[in-house]
Order: structure tokens, then sequence, then C-alpha cells
């Protein structure tokens, strides 16, 4: 059982794993989780522009939108994050120091956005036209109805979209590495990466991918329980209630009655 | 079939309402003509019914009058002014507008539904806003439904937090579109007694219905839209019993 032994000791040799861990723990989980929500965070603030500039009824508003998620979508996320991380390397340099750690957050931001603003537009665009229309017909701006009633009602239907989202942002997360992190700086994959190198077996790996099934597989499962409840809805049954009854209760006591108009 | 109003008359509130005048109005829908120069005048505190068949343009004609969609020519006259050069948002807030699908808030409560407004369009502190909208739901006679949200209420509910929503903005004319066409049949009257009784009231009222017993009983003046134009206008008895023209006759032999 040679191979069998050969394969163990290549994926799943416990003494490197263990020796990694405190390294993935210390180091690579909170890198990850730190790149990632920040990423979340700025990519929803933009993605909220970018799908509130989407629905306008200005073109002037619409087609830089539409152009920005088109570029963001369509190009690969590694190319995006090279360019953006090279690319403006002198001026963040001058803003953030010398580490290319906010610039990895920063293109992954604007990757993120393009997707978290058409997740925002179709739940937006979801939400009935006749909310609007109550709102603009009691005198509300166009701002204030969308600010109050059509925004809200929009994002929370897309929740479970944005969950998914992050999950995805959590994965690229993993690319920044291209732009040469300091020793301090490292997410989970170099980290792992770094320590197969040193040992020359793929174990820190496989436990560095263990610790993003962490992350990800309990937010799946979540935002299916989520889905599924508000599909379902969460309210049980009422028994049917007859309309006649409330046909008593609106008119308890009939006070006026007038017949022909005079 | 008599109208009784749902709430006792002393409890209720006396409306002024003013003038509405439309004159000449066209409207379109791109290319498409579906408002065709009609001409409409319904005096301060009086209800005119529009009646018709589907396609005639009746509801074009009340998102006319408060801009929700713009009318391509002619007037509209609120209490002598005309709304179209105003700016449309100050025009909305002087005009009540209830539609056939409620159009509530769904992640409201309905106290919060009539509140919202108040407080974001006419400005009121949040304590004031809930006092007015609690007195507004009152009534219409769903003072104990107040912390209900809207799929917890009965359609003639909703409808009616509906309208105490646009009542709580101090309209000076109501527009209502088949505002009972969505409900269950039991459900019918006790709306319709609520817009009679705030016909009663003094609000000035302009109706497109399908309920022809509330228009022959509660209007000062029906009037009968067909191909986006009007054919007959009158009182509610020469309209209904000495219908002039052909398609009047035609339309009234198939809804009766």
């Amino acid at each position: 059982m040679d191979w069998l032994d050969n394969l163990i000791k290549t994926f799943l040799d416990f003494d490197a794993m263990w020796q990694v861990m405190p390294q993935l723990l210390g180091i690579g989980l909170v890198n990850t989780l730190v790149i990632s929500i920040w990423a979340t965070v700025i990519g929803v603030v933009l993605g909220m522009v970018i799908a509130i500039m989407g629905i306008s009824p200005s073109r002037w508003l619409r087609v830089p939108a539409r152009i920005y998620t088109d570029i963001f979508r369509g190009l690969p996320a590694i190319l995006t994050i090279l360019l953006i991380g090279q690319g403006f390397a002198r001026f963040s340099q001058q803003v953030f120091g010398p580490s290319p750690y906010p610039l990895g957050i920063l293109a992954l931001s604007l990757i993120a956005s393009a997707y978290i603003g058409e997740i925002f537009r179709a739940g937006i665009q979801s939400v009935d036209r006749g909310q609007l229309e109550a709102c603009r017909a009691l005198g509300m701006s166009y701002g204030k109805a969308m600010r109050l009633v059509v925004v809200p009602q929009g994002v929370r239907r897309v929740l479970p979209a944005l969950v998914n989202q992050f999950i995805a942002i959590v994965k690229d997360s993993s690319l920044v590495y291209f732009l040469g992190l300091l020793v301090s700086e490292r997410e989970l994959f170099r980290v792992g990466q770094d320590a197969a190198v040193l040992t020359g077996n793929l174990s820190p790996l496989v436990m560095a991918g263990l610790f993003y099934l962490i992350i990800t597989v309990p937010l799946t499962h979540l935002v299916n329980y989520f889905d599924n409840r508000f599909r379902t809805g969460r309210r049980k049954a009422a028994p049917p209630k007859s309309g006649l009854d409330e046909v008593e209760e609106q008119n308890p006591t009939p006070t006026l009655t007038y017949g022909e108009n005079s | 079939m008599t109208y009784t109003s749902p709430v006792p008359v002393a409890d209720g509130h006396f409306y002024e309402g003013s003038s509405l005048e439309l004159q000449g109005l066209s409207m379109a829908y791109g290319d498409i003509e579906v408002l065709k120069d009609v001409s409409i005048s319904v005096p301060p505190g009086t209800t005119t019914c529009i009646i018709g068949p589907s396609g005639s343009g009746k509801s074009t004609l009340l998102r006319g009058v408060n801009r929700l969609h713009e009318p391509k020519s002619g007037e509209v006259l609120l209490a002598g002014e005309s709304v179209l050069t105003q700016k449309p948002d100050s025009v909305r807030r002087r005009i009540g507008l209830v539609f056939q699908h409620f159009n509530l808030f769904p992640d409201h409560t309905a106290l919060e539904n009539v509140a919202l407004a108040l407080r974001n369009v006419k400005g009121f502190s949040k304590a004031e806003s809930r006092r007015v909208a609690r007195e507004r739901l009152t009534e219409v006679g769903l003072a104990e439904r107040a912390d209900h949200r809207p799929r917890d209420l009965s359609g003639g509910q909703q409808q009616r937090v509906a309208i105490a929503r646009a009542l709580a903005m101090e309209p000076e004319v109501m527009l209502f579109d088949e505002a009972t066409s969505a409900l269950d049949p039991e459900l019918v009257k006790g709306v319709l007694n609520l817009m009679a009784s705030l016909a009663q009231r003094g609000m000035t009222m302009l109706v497109v219905t399908h309920e022809m017993g509330f228009a022959r009983k509660v209007a000062d003046q029906v009037v009968f839209m067909d191909e986006g134009r009007v054919v007959e206008s009158g009182k509610p008895a020469d309209l209904f019993d000495r219908p002039q023209s052909a398609r009047l006759q035609r339309f009234l032999s198939e809804v009766l």
C-alpha cells in the first residue's frame, strides 16, 4: 500500500498541518477576513451607487454605470488586481505606505461592486412599480421615495445573493498575493503556499483549503436557510376567517343612511 | 342599495374640497393617443364618477390630474390654478390618489403607512405624525389594526388604510382609481360606504368605478368615457335612465 502512504503523506501529513496552524489562524485567517470584509463593505457602498445610477431616469448616469459594470465584470479578477495593484502603486505609497494591501482591497472592491451593483439593481427593479407611484402620489420626491420605500424593499430581497457575493470575495481574496504581500500581511492561501514550498508537502495547502471551507460552507447553508424562509414566509398559517365577520366589524351601528342624491 | 357611513358622522372630520377642472386634456403613451380633448368640471365638494369600458382612458385621466403621467396638452385647474405650471410634488400633496391594488408599503404597519408621508413630506415630528395617523385610521374604522402589516389585513382593510394614508395629507381633491375592483365581493360595500361618507362630508372626489350602484346614488355627476373621449355626461338619473348615445346604451346593457 505504498501509494496510499504516499497520498497521505502528500496531502494529509498531520505534522506539517499542525505546524502551519498557528500561522494560518494568527495571520492567514485574520488577513483573509480583513481583506474580504473591507472589500465587501466598500463593494456594497460602490455597488449601491452603481445600482442607483443604473436605474436613474437620466442617461448620463445610466450609461457610465453600464460601462463600469461591463468592464469590471468582464475582466478576469487577476488582471484587474494586477493593473490596479501595480498601476497605482506610487500613488498608494504616498497615501498608505509601501504595502500593496490597500490596493488589493480596492481592486477586489471594484470587482465586487460591479456584481453587487447588478444584484441591487435587479432587487430594486423587482419592487412593484406601484410602490414608487404611491410615494410620488403622496408628494414624495423621487429620491425620498427610493430611499424610504423602494430601495429597502429591494435590498431585503437580495440579501441571499449578497452573501453569495461575499463567498466569492473570500475566494478571490487569495489572488491578492500576486501583489507581493509582507510576511505579516499574507492571507490563508499564501500562508499555506509558503509552508507547502518550505516542507515540500501539500498538506499545509490542504489545511488552508479547510479554513476556506470553514468560512464558506456555513454561509452557503445560512443563505439557503434564509432563502427558504423568505420564500415560504415564516408565519404560521392562520385559520381561515369569514369575510362576513369583517363586514360586521365595519358596521357596528349604522348611524347614517342616505339614499338618492338630491 | 343604500350607503351607510362606517363611522358615526359626529366623529367625522369635515372637508373643504377644492374645485377641479379638466380642459381639453389630451394624453399619450408614446405615439398612442389614449385621451383626446377631455373636459370635465368638478365643483368643490361634489363627486364625479367616471364610468366606461376598459381601455377608455379612465385611469390615464386620473394619472394626468396629479401628473404621474404628464398630459400632452390641455389644462388641469385645481382651485382655479393650473397644476401644470406648479411643481408636481406640491400639486400631488393637495391631491389624494387611491389605487386599485392599494399599493401599501408591505414592510410598514398600517400606522406607519399613514405616518410616513406626514413625517417625510409634511415634516411633522415623529409623535405628531403618529398622532395624526392614528386619528385617520380611527376615521376609517381601523384604530385596532394600527399595528398590523398589510399582509395581515384583508383587502377591504388595506384599501381603507390606503384611503386613510391619502386623507392624512389633507388633500383638497381625492381621486379613486377602481378602488374596489380588487376586493372580495363582501368587502366592497364597506369601502364604498367610506367613500360615500367622504363625499357627504364635503370632499371633492373624482371616482373611476365599475360600481354603477355607487355612481347612481352618490355621484353628483356621471361621465361616460369610451376610446379616450367623453361620450356623455350629466346627472346620474339622466345617464342611467335616459342614456342618449348608442355606446352608453350598449355599455349599460352589458353591465347592469
